[in-house]
């Protein structure tokens, strides 16, 4: 067996394994560091494509900021999972049932695909000749797909304004600076001319 | 054997399925709620990327990079809105949460 074929294998069933553990691991902490092997294994499936770009990516965006950022909501919030995992069981049947038929329609679906379609006996070539992968992403990205590259800019943009807006508070106990009732504040009241005697001070 | 691509759309047809299937026994877990859904957008990523590769056509590893960004801000909002529905409720036991039903 070619070092590919072991190297694909091992890596697609670890991929596989970690997501099962993902859904039914009991701590939700355990979930996320499943979801990020699953993650890493699935960057190195990304390679064996030849999209080392996108590998890359992959590894940066979810197991850098996603992956962090549900381990820091799960630790974060104070939650009772025992209580969240009732109904497991109950809905286990019917999982299962669904899962099967999804699994065998699209197992078929992608046989069928794969051995007539398009892509029937093609080998895998991610990039052209002599150029990277990164560079032949970088040729089309800035040139053909520019503006859905702006457009997917907004989108992080929007989602960002969105998180701040939903989870900022202002707490009415604190006490903060407001420079525009500082800046706004009239002469009167603010000083006083007083004419003092010599010899008595303002107070008398 | 040589590893085609029936091989990689059969992973990426697993995670799919396992993703589900998470949607499906953690009803009440938002939290894995989401991660099942980005096992699910990962899956249409590996789908993505192994049609780029076996149809020499490198647009499919271009739209794989716009899921990723959509994934990524679906996650952040996402988990804002826990956040938010937590401070609020002080639970995140989303079948409870039908305040919103006509």
């Amino acid at each position: 067996m070619p070092l590919q074929a072991i190297a694909f294998y091992v890596l697609a069933a670890v991929t596989v394994v970690a997501a099962l553990r993902v859904v039914t691991a009991k701590s939700p902490v355990h979930s996320v560091l499943f979801l990020i092997l699953t993650f890493v294994s699935a960057a190195g499936l990304f390679v064996l494509l030849g999209a080392e770009f996108l590998a890359m990516l992959l590894v940066v965006v979810y197991v850098g900021a996603v992956a962090v950022l549900f381990l820091f909501v799960v630790m974060m919030l104070d939650i009772d999972f025992a209580k969240l995992r009732q109904g497991y069981v109950q809905y286990l049947p019917i999982g299962l049932i669904v899962a099967a038929v999804l699994l065998g329609e699209m197992i078929m679906v992608s046989g069928a695909v794969a051995t007539k379609g398009p892509a029937a006996g093609h080998e895998i070539l991610a990039a052209p000749a002599n150029i990277s992968n990164a560079q032949a992403i970088g040729r089309v990205l800035y040139t053909d797909y520019v503006y859905y590259f702006q457009a997917a800019g907004i989108v992080l943009l929007i989602a960002m304004i969105g998180a701040i807006v939903l989870t900022l508070s202002h707490k009415a106990k604190v006490k903060r600076q407001d420079i525009g009732s500082q800046v706004n504040r009239p002469r009167k009241g603010a000083v006083a001319v007083v004419s003092v005697k010599s010899g008595e001070g303002i107070g008398g | 054997m040589t590893i085609g691509l029936t091989h990689y759309l059969t992973v990426a047809a697993l995670l799919f399925v396992i993703g589900v299937f998470g949607i499906f026994v953690n009803r009440k877990n938002v939290i894995v709620i989401l991660m099942s859904i980005e096992m699910i957008l990962l899956a249409v990523n590996i789908n993505f990327a192994a049609f780029s590769a076996y149809l020499h056509d490198i647009s499919g590893q271009i739209f794989a990079m716009f899921v990723l960004t959509v994934a990524a801000a679906e996650a952040a909002v996402g988990l804002a809105i826990l956040v938010t529905f937590f401070r609020n409720r002080g639970d995140i036991a989303v079948d409870d949460a039908s305040v919103m039903k006509g």
